[in-house]
């Protein structure tokens, strides 16, 4: 049903190959992890997926959708959300202002009905903030509802990011490295926190580098080493795989 | 302390010397030679005035006026703590009712100067909803007005319809305005935007300046008609024009306080948080879903409707309209109002306009340097109050609030 996949996807930057012949799927209730040294062009497949870059050869589809011409708005709309790897919230906005914004494409009244406040933008404005608090609840962002985000701990924002996402109610979720700058326990929480996501029937896509966490939640992995994909299959497979374990040893010789 | 104090006094010298450097070529060189006597005459009585203030200043650090702080702090705190008691309505209704009342008390010239305010108030509001929600720098806003402006004018002259029926006529043009010119830029950041909107707001003037069949050119157009209503005297209805400046105050009023409620309420609104995301983070609203391109020409689209009904208004008021009215320094002039008061903020644009419209007709007495304490006083609010006047206020309270 709702399966994002991508058939031999290509990407160049003038004379870097970012990505060459990249394929994979992401099935009803998938959580695929996509790990890979740095630079190896994961962000570039999240980038590609939702609209950001156009690939130079290769196809996406959701749900069997080409996704190729389409805006970021609407592939979002489509059910496709995504967290940044550098944090991107709206700074001088509050948390449930950043969460409120997320409700965008799922809401419709206009600028006649906000002058006029008609009752059906009333309706709407509160069912967008009862979805909003739900989302901010779900990532135990609750108590922080009113607070700026660049007030917020580093932690609690990398979790409003995902709670950003929930809300534009997605059917698949691309989360780009949720652990990174996290200590041990909240590294835990998160895994938690995934397979709580995951429970809800949203696929996930996610990059991570902490093995911990991949090995622990993903169902299947994708290698990625120079935009070239030189593995997948499932956790155990992979941690045996020589080129994996080459293209990660002779990353750390250099 | 002692080098702390001589430091002071060089910074006092040193900026006393750039006055004078800055004064005298102004004041000093004629045409039949150079003089000195009138810059000096004049930068005496600064430097002695400031010298005086700065001597104060430092007393009042070494803490030799403590016997008027210490009270003036205890009373302060006591006032502040029955205004926060006080409930926003009551203080709206306050504001409202010497709004209403202020014709009664004031005479003719104190009318012209606050319907000058209000048309500037609308057009603040109008242009913080593209500067100060959206984020998008917008230097030939000015245009909109005069789009306004030139609706009306055509439209009562030639075809004599009613102020109240080109209200909307105006706004939709200016809108259509709003559009055109925004279109191009919708993929320009920062410097190129700020560009091309200056060359648009000047495209506009000079179209009217030079369509002579359709805009008499330079020498504007002459008899647009007031705002007329029909009234009951008794027998019948009957058709008066609003001519006299109390009624004018009146009708602009409403206009203002039709506009502060529509901004308020589309800042409060899913539209206003998407202007809101695309001023934070283009890439990251168009991700979350907010169609950014749309956005961006809807706010171009809203601010130019505000402009073109203080416009229509303007029209009707001066019965007169010509290009000269719309240059880039009132472009400017309306941009300083937002900046100066604080982007993003209602009360704050209505306070930079009631500053920079109201204040320079209270130092009339100045004349010849007014411009000159403008720019002053702008440096300084720039340095000491960045945010504005009246800051956006964004600790929470804004999505909390519940009507
Ligand atoms: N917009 C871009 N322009 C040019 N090069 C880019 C751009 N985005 C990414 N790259 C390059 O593509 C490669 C892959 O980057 P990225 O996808 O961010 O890697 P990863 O997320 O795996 O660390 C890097 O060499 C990076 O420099
Ligand atoms: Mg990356």
């Amino acid at each position: 049903m709702a399966t994002l996949e991508l058939s031999e996807i290509s990407v160049r930057f003038g004379g870097l190959q970012a990505l060459t012949d990249v394929s994979f799927c992401v099935r009803e209730g998938d959580i695929v992890g996509l790990i890979g040294p740095n630079g190896a062009g994961k962000t570039t497949v999240f980038n590609v997926i939702t609209g950001v870059y156009q690939t130079s050869a290769g196809q996406v589809r959701y749900d069997g959708t080409p996704l190729r011409a389409l805006r970021p708005h609407k592939i979002l709309a489509l059910g496709v959300a995504r967290t940044f790897q550098n944090i991107r919230l709206f700074q001088n906005m509050t948390a449930l202002e950043n969460v409120m914004v997320a409700q965008h494409c799922r809401t419709r009244v206009g600028v006649l009905g906000a002058v006029l406040r008609l009752p059906s933008q009333k309706r709407e404005e509160e069912r967008i903030r009862q979805r909003s608090l739900e989302a901010l609840e779900f990532m135990d962002l609750g108590e922080f509802a009113g607070e700026l985000a660049s007030n917020m701990a580093y932690g609690l924002q990398r979790r409003l990011e995902i709670a950003r996402a929930l809300a534009t109610e997605p059917k698949t979720i691309l989360l780009d490295e949720p652990a990174a700058g996290l200590n041990p326990a909240e590294s835990r929480d998160l895994m938690h926190t995934i397979g709580r996501i995951s429970e809800l029937g949203i696929n996930i896509l996610m990059v991570e580098h902490d093995m911990k966490v991949v090995m622990g939640i993903c169902r299947h992995i994708v290698v990625l080493d120079h935009g070239v994909m030189i593995a997948e299959g499932k956790p155990e497979e992979i941690q045996r795989d020589p080129r994996v374990i080459e293209a990660y040893l002779g990353n750390e010789l250099n | 302390m002692t080098i702390r104090v001589s430091k002071l006094w060089f910074g006092y010298a040193l900026a006393m010397a750039w006055f004078y450097v800055l004064l005298w070529p102004l004041l000093g060189i004629k045409a039949d030679g150079l003089e000195f006597g009138a810059s000096f005459a004049i930068w005496s009585k600064v430097a002695v005035a400031s010298a005086i203030l700065l001597g104060l200043y430092q007393l009042k650090k070494v803490g030799a006026f403590g016997f008027v702080e210490r009270p003036a702090k205890v009373v302060g705190k006591a006032a502040g703590a029955v205004a926060a008691r006080v409930p926003t309505w009551v203080a709206l209704a306050l504001v409202a009712a010497v709004a209403v009342a202020f014709p009664f008390f004031t005479e003719r010239y104190a009318h012209d100067v606050a319907i000058s305010v209000l048309v500037y108030i609308i057009l603040g509001l109008g242009l913080n909803v593209v500067v100060g929600l959206a984020g998008l720098l917008d230097l030939g806003y000015i245009a909109f007005f005069g789009v306004g402006a030139y609706t009306y004018a055509l439209l009562s002259v030639h075809f004599g319809l009613s102020f109240w029926l080109c209200l909307p006529i105006a706004g939709g043009f200016a809108a259509i305005a709003g559009c055109i010119i925004g279109y191009p830029t919708l993929r320009m950041r920062g410097d190129y935007l700020a560009i091309v909107t200056l060359g648009f707001g000047e495209i506009v003037r000079i179209v009217i300046n030079n369509w002579m069949s359709l805009t008499n050119g330079p020498n504007g157009i002459l008899g647009i008609k007031a705002p007329g209503i029909y009234w009951w005297n008794g027998k019948g209805f009957e058709h008066m024009l609003l001519n006299s400046l109390e009624q004018l105050y009146y009708i602009i009023l409403a206009l203002a306080v039709f506009t502060i409620v529509a901004v308020y309420r589309l800042n409060h609104s899913r539209i206003g948080r998407a202007f809101e995301a695309v001023r934070e983070d283009q890439t990251a609203a168009e991700l979350m879903g907010v169609d950014t391109l749309r956005i961006k020409l809807l706010a171009y689209a809203l601010g130019a409707v505000f402009g073109g009904l203080a416009g229509t208004f303007f029209a009707a008021r001066m019965k007169f309209v010509s290009p000269e009215s719309f240059t880039f320094i009132e472009s400017a002039m309306v941009l300083s109002m937002v900046v100066l008061g604080g982007m993003g903020s209602i009360p704050g644009v209505i306070l930079g306009a009631v500053t920079l419209i109201a204040l320079p007709e209270v130092f009339r007495g100045f004349e010849l340097y007014r411009m000159f304490v403008f720019g002053g006083v702008m440096a300084g609010m720039m340095i000491f109050r960045p945010k504005g006047l009246w800051p956006a206020k964004r600790m929470g309270a804004r999505s909390e609030e519940r009507e």
